[in-house]
């Protein structure tokens, strides 16, 4: 049997200093998470603090890595990747799928039908309220505010009921495939999404009062984490985040992917109303409204979508691309997701490297946590809204 | 009433045993009904049902299940942590609250003791909290309990001044400290007829005091918005982080009847304590009883529709509530009362 000499726990990193009144003070250094309740997962920051205000707060990541670019290598196949791709952002699954689908589709100059494209904004769109509904009602959770987060999960449950529906699962859907789909909608598909957006558009507003102007959730997030508009694009922050900061910069709207340039949408950005744009609120509103952009852009394709159509159509049947690269770009709920793919030939890809925007939003964090207090941390990390499962992929 | 249990009972110390156990056998009663309560208030509000299983009708005994649970966890104490006073906290934490029920008049029949200085009791055991809360911070050798500790001293200590300058102004118009005295002066109509002689009713002012004390008393019971000390997505669990078993549920249980203490005493003090709200209509000291806690559980109803309802405060806010104006506005509020009794 071993003993392990017990070594006292390390309180502080800086030696203590002279407060003036005879008093001493010392930073602390305290570690939130990987098992907090509001680091969204497995994040750790470890946090440097100064009384309750945070001197500095450096990300720790990689407790949810999973090997996603040596499983895809492995696999020895183009279409098990997509299960894979599922899992980097677990919340936002279809929009994953979607991105790793055109990328693939483009590389081998795959060309779907219509009925192929509209089903696929349709889901793609849905899964952007759904992962929206979670970002918000996770964000109210923890700024205190336990109901409106309850009230998100009624709403989305509707939508994974329509997603339960088409593809026969709740989160990771496995649905969008390589020139096509899984299997057609079933028929009351167009029936079920119509009576989401009509017993939805009401929630939006509910929403705002219950939780948007409410004055002590205004007074916890305006003006908190301030991300300016020149940081975000040095950070490389993308999606709601950076359109927060106030950048009118959505790969919809501005490098159309699928059939997004058949739609009359608008991009949402912060403009400051509670605070200084860019601030953990602005970040938060631009979530809400493009929920109602998104039931927009879903009520056009409805009208819009052909009834005939074989999803099938453009499958292969064995993916065997040519010896190619490519780097595909798309907006997904969270901001840009970037697959590039690499290809030699073989039946199974070279590389595939994922641009995850998690990752990348979550770099900005010491950036604009310093001087903020441990209640604000939390906002902050729920305001750029983060998922484990990409950062880590 | 304890020289009725005297002379029903063979002893004196057993009638004492017997009268000093009342209050916590409503404790105990009232916190397996409020923690049912509180679930199905949350339930209703979040558009659910909150317990439906355990019990058959509306899950009623969910409570007393998750007791039964508590009671066989492990009680863990944590290595690095200070024995005897992380084992003595939930203890203090709970002796305080209780402690405080002996000068509430439960009816017109029933008083723990009838101190002189009852109100000001109220406050000064209750401040016994705070220690119990640094004490378990502390002792738990936790960083985040030391947080969730120091946030309850500031704001407990920060809340007590509005809290005594609005108990101030009904002890200046009842011209008492004694609760029982401030009951019976609440008793019978006022002179507009219709309203009971409550001191909410008193003059415009009252009702200004009236709303700093329910805030003051929001936050001294550490409820929504002000939960600092133990905000769970912020703290993890504040102070009570490293507890568990039943040392977790005598804080939970130090909770339910700090709020029941709390809104007893506003009931007392500004919503005519054990009077009927119908004059002489049910009245007497059963139908007292009755009152008193069935306004004490509106004020508790209150305060859960409020934890459900709002996001909760940061820290340096909640100082600046309670420094920038609670405590400015309930003096001028004092000295506004003062005058109003003056001149009529």
């Amino acid at each position: 049997m071993t003993t392990v000499k017990e070594k006292s726990p390390e309180v502080s990193v800086t030696p203590p200093v002279d407060a003036g009144n005879g008093l001493k003070t010392q930073e602390m250094v305290v570690n939130m998470g990987p098992q907090h309740p509001s680091t969204h997962g497995v994040l750790r920051v470890q946090l440097t603090l100064n009384g309750e205000i945070v001197v500095k707060a450096v990300p720790h990541i990689g407790y949810l890595h999973r090997c996603f670019e040596k499983h895809s290598e492995e696999m020895d196949d183009y279409t098990k990747v997509i299960p894979y791709v599922d899992r980097m952002d677990y919340v936002a699954a279809m929009s994953n799928e979607l991105g790793y689908a055109i990328a693939m589709e483009r590389m081998m100059d795959i060309q779907v039908n219509d009925r192929v494209e509209y089903i696929r904004v349709i889901m793609a769109e849905l899964q952007r309220i759904a992962s929206h509904l979670l970002a918000v009602g996770t964000f109210g959770l923890d700024i205190g505010a336990f109901t409106p987060f309850l009230h998100c999960f009624i709403e989305r449950e509707k939508i994974l009921d329509i997603f339960e529906k088409a593809s026969g699962a709740r989160l990771l859907y496995n649905y969008i495939w390589v020139g096509g789909l899984m299997n057609d909608v079933p028929a009351d598909f167009k029936k079920d999404t119509a009576a989401f957006i009509k017993s939805f558009r009401p929630q939006i507003k509910e929403l705002n009062d219950l939780l948007s102007d409410n004055k002590i959730f205004v007074e916890r997030t305006a003006n908190v984490g301030v991300l300016p508009e020149k940081v975000a694009i040095n950070y490389g922050v993308s999606g709601p985040s950076l359109r927060g900061s106030g950048v009118k910069w959505d790969l919809r709207r501005d490098d159309p992917y699928s059939i997004y340039d058949r739609f009359d949408f608008d991009v949402i950005v912060g403009e400051g109303r509670m605070g200084t744009v860019g601030d953990c609120w602005d970040r938060y509103i631009v979530r809400v409204w493009e929920m109602e952009e998104s039931l927009k852009i879903i009520e056009q394709a409805l009208d819009q979508m052909p009834d005939e159509g074989d999803v099938h159509e453009a499958v292969p049947k064995k993916i065997r691309p040519p010896a190619a690269e490519i780097y595909c770009r798309t907006e997904t709920p969270r901001g840009e997701l970037g697959y590039y793919i690499i290809s030699n030939k073989k039946t199974s890809p070279y590389r595939v490297k994922a641009r995850a925007p998690s990752f990348v939003n979550l770099s900005v964090l010491p950036a604009i946590s310093v001087g903020a207090m441990v209640a604000d941390m939390v906002a902050i990390i729920g305001s750029v809204d983060i998922v484990l499962g990409e950062v880590d992929r | 009433m304890l020289e009725f249990l005297e002379s029903v009972m063979p002893a004196g110390p057993m009638a004492v045993f017997v009268f000093s156990i009342i209050p916590l056998m409503i404790i105990l009663l009232y916190a397996l009904f409020a923690i049912w309560m509180e679930r199905k208030v949350a339930g209703h509000i979040q558009d659910r049902l909150g317990p439906m299983r355990v019990g058959g009708w509306h899950g009623w005994a969910q409570t007393i299940a998750d007791l039964l649970k508590m009671i066989q966890k492990e009680d863990i104490v944590p290595a690095k942590a200070d024995r005897f006073f992380f084992k003595m906290a939930p203890f203090i934490a709970f002796g305080a609250s209780y402690g405080a029920f002996v000068a509430i008049p439960l009816s017109s029949g029933y008083i723990g003791s009838m101190i002189d200085v009852g109100v000001f009791y109220i406050v000064a055991i209750t401040s016994l909290l705070s220690i119990s809360i640094i004490m378990a911070g502390w002792a738990s050798n936790n960083k985040w309990s030391l947080l969730g500790a120091m946030r309850t001293a500031a704001q407990t200590v920060s809340y007590e001044v509005p809290t005594i300058a609005t108990i101030l102004s009904v002890v200046l118009v009842t011209g008492t400290l004694n609760l029982m005295e401030v009951t019976e002066l609440q008793s019978g109509n006022s002179f507009l007829g219709f309203l009971p002689n409550w001191m909410i009713f008193h003059s415009p002012f009252m009702v200004i005091a009236f709303v700093i004390f329910f805030v003051a008393v929001l936050a001294e019971s550490h409820r929504v918005p002000f939960d600092l000390p133990e905000s769970e997505s912020e703290l993890v669990g504040g102070y009570q982080t490293e507890y568990s078993g039943m040392r977790w549920g005598l804080f939970m249980l130090t909770e339910y009847a700090d709020m029941l203490l709390l809104s007893l005493v506003t009931v007392t003090l500004f919503f005519g304590g054990w009077n009927s709200p119908f004059g002489p209509f049910l009245d007497g000291p059963f139908w007292g009883a009755f009152w008193m806690l069935l306004k004490g559980m509106i004020v508790v109803f209150v305060m859960m529709w409020l934890r459900w309802t709002l996001p909760r405060l940061r820290v340096d806010q909640l100082m600046n509530l309670c420094w920038k104006y609670l405590i400015p506005l309930s003096f001028v509020n004092l000295v506004l009362i003062a005058l109003w009794e003056m001149i009529f």
